[in-house]
């Protein structure tokens, strides 16, 4: 099932949530909308379970229009941030609760409900827990109970709110594995909700960008972390210096300073230039010169703060054995980087072979 | 002590100190403090309580029982619990439907249905008993209206009614608001999701959650509804064995003198109102962290 959103709006009194999206999600993708909080992540994936109306624009499931299909007709499966299970019912009865309220005529019989109940629970790995109460179950326990429940309706596409939110560290990077399992066996269209880009980038085939309700990237992880489109998505994901530049007749200068970067690019005025940890090298001549402020461990890597000529830092990583000391005096170039004007072109810049960084001894 | 034997050298353990709790007072003026609470609440609630039940058994148990024998004991009985019948369900349905759409839905005048609902707690209940003289009495606004059509309000059954529900109408939704507030919707949307009607919903999921909630709200309006006294007392006309209530009948035995038949009636009441305290206290010990709305 493809989903396809068109001119869609959505305003909260008078709050815009949603600003005109437009958005084609592929049947049987695994898809994440990722944004900080109050980018209208969640609204959009509410909106397209139907539990918000929009305020303007269409949603098409398909080739059908569903904009003013009720919820319970749009056969999505939902599971919500805080798993929302019926505290008073079993797991199994919590199961079986959207087969139970089928009408009459289609609903399956308790034998059959029973059996579908087995197979779902053996599904997401929690077959001896049936008659436990949602609460004598973890936390990771519970949230596949609610992925179960949801499922046991055969929905059409599958929505998730920040499932793994309310989680600890180990249990959201077993669950992630899982989802993707449960994923590829159901080839279910599959939209989850995030605000943490590791799990957007691990476990989507592709991933949407949001900020302030607009979708500022839509792209597979790889094009998110190695070509983001806008200064918000380098920002938002990964590390990133950002060093205020200005352009001159196609020459870079920094604190006065003219940068060789070899543009492509002419324009005049001022830009900012995006440089990853890992994308500076420090064994060519004629780069910033920088001072080493401090270094700390930043888990595989050496992370440095290196203080530029103006006095603004950035930052570098070094292999963990990298010979510096504070006070050492270092001269950097991005090997890889992006250029932002002020007017919203970019530009970007990716020198070949380069060589991982390297300490100036 | 084991530890001794393994390790003789070890030095000997101090034994443990009196410590004082690091926040709280003096034992004296504990006991004073406890003493005073207790001995207050024995002055004003378990004396009376217990001169009530003495003073209806003053002759006898013979005496006592046949207080109740007597025809307008019985038909103020009879009237209490038909009153407390009609108005407890009334209350029970309004209760439920405001505190669904004022936690489910956001609507213009939403805080101020808030404020009406509170509003028969912040009146006095001789003004709402007025309050139905001026609506439907002989001189009221549709009072006329109503005695054109045959039909009698107040000094009647109707005009008891309404006054029990108006006194007694906020117990319910104040009980549930918060609960429900707490709860959130994320269950209800969940079942809707799961494709349940709206009956369905409420049925299998919304009622499961707030149960406790529910009859500790509705245990409150009954005891409530059973022992209104002013409201009820304004739209009564106390006619013997028609509209008198239990509390009216009280008023008016003791009025006569008949000392033994209204503190007998009054124990009945005292009895009734008991009981509901035992159950809810039962409820909230025993389900404690639902009413808080926290739940599991």
């Amino acid at each position: 099932m493809d989903i396809r959103i068109r001119a869609l709006s959505k305003d909260f009194g008078d709050f815009p949530a949603l600003h005109d999206l437009d958005l084609d999600i592929r049947s049987g993708e695994l898809l994440a909308l990722l944004g900080p909080s109050g980018s209208g992540k969640t609204t959009l994936l509410r909106v397209l379970a139907g539990l918000e109306r929009p305020t303007e624009g269409r949603v098409f499931f398909g080739e059908e229009d569903a904009s003013a299909t009720p919820v319970r007709e749009r056969r999505v499966g939902f599971v919500f941030q805080h798993y929302a299970l019926f505290r008073h019912m079993t797991v199994a009865d919590n199961i079986a609760f959207g087969l139970t309220c089928k009408p009459r005529s289609e609903r399956p019989s308790g034998a059959e409900i029973t059996r579908r109940v087995a197979d779902l629970l053996d599904l997401v790995q929690l077959p001896t827990l049936a008659k436990r109460y949602p609460s004598q179950l973890s936390g990771g326990q519970r949230q596949r109970v609610a992925l179960a429940r949801a499922l046991a309706v055969e929905p059409r596409v599958l929505f998730l709110d920040e499932p793994f939110g309310a989680l600890d560290a180990q249990v959201r990077k077993d669950l992630r594995r899982w989802l993707r399992d449960i994923h590829e066996r159901t080839g279910l269209t599959t939209v989850f909700v995030t605000h943490d880009q590791d799990e957007a980038l691990e476990l989507a085939d592709r991933v949407v960008v949001l900020n302030l309700g607009r979708i500022e990237q839509v792209g597979t992880p790889d094009e998110i972390y190695d070509a983001p489109a806008t200064p918000f998505v380098f920002d938002f994901i990964g590390d990133a210096s950002r060093i205020p530049v200005t352009l001159d007749h196609g020459r870079l200068v920094l604190a006065g300073e003219p940068l060789a970067l070899g543009l492509d690019v002419f324009g005049f005025g001022p830009a900012t230039l995006f440089v990853r940890p890992q994308h500076w090298r420090l064994d060519v001549a004629g780069g910033l010169a920088a001072t080493v402020a401090a270094t700390r461990r930043h888990g595989t890597a050496r992370r440095i703060d290196a203080r530029l000529a103006d006095g603004a830092t950035v930052a570098v990583d070094l292999p963990p054995d990298a010979p510096v000391a504070i006070g050492d005096r270092l001269s950097l170039t991005p090997a890889k980087w992006r250029l932002f004007f002020d007017d919203g072109r970019s530009a970007t810049g990716d020198r070949p072979a380069a060589l991982p960084a390297r300490a100036a001894v | 002590m084991a530890t001794d034997e393994t390790f003789p050298l070890d030095p000997p353990r101090p034994r443990a100190l009196p410590v004082p709790p690091p926040i709280g007072e003096t034992a004296p003026a504990r006991r004073i403090l406890i003493g005073a609470a207790i001995g207050f609440l024995a002055l004003v609630l378990a004396l009376p309580l217990a001169g009530v039940f003495t003073e209806g058994l003053r002759k006898g148990l013979g005496a006592y029982l046949a207080a109740f024998a007597d025809e307008d004991a019985l038909a103020a009985i009879r009237l209490t619990l038909l009153v407390a019948a009609i108005s407890v369900p009334a209350n029970l349905v309004f209760g439920v439907a405001a505190a669904w759409a004022i936690t489910r839905f956001s609507f213009p005048g939403k805080s101020a249905l808030i404020t009406l609902i509170d509003l028969p707690f912040s009146v006095s209940p001789v003004v709402s008993g007025l309050v139905f003289v001026l609506l439907f009495g002989a001189n009221g606004l549709v009072g006329p209206w109503l005695a054109a059509h045959g039909l009698k309000v107040i000094f009647a059954v109707p005009g008891l009614v309404l006054a029990t529900i108006f006194v007694t109408l906020p117990f319910v939704a104040r009980e549930l608001i918060p609960i429900m507030q707490a709860q959130g919707s994320a269950d209800e949307e969940a079942a809707l999701t799961l494709g349940a009607d709206g009956w369905t919903i409420f049925r299998r999921v919304t009622l499961p959650n707030i149960k406790w909630g529910l009859l500790y709200g509705v245990l409150l309006c009954n005891a409530r509804a059973m022992g209104e006294f002013g409201a009820v007392s304004v739209v009564s006309g106390h006619i013997r064995g028609l509209t008198n209530t239990m509390p009216l009948q009280v008023e008016i035995l003791y009025d006569e003198y008949d000392f033994v038949g209204a503190f007998a009636m009054a124990s009945a009441l005292a009895l009734l109102a008991l009981v509901t305290l035992v159950l809810v206290t039962f409820l909230e010990w025993r389900y404690g962290d639902e009413l808080a709305g926290r739940g599991h």
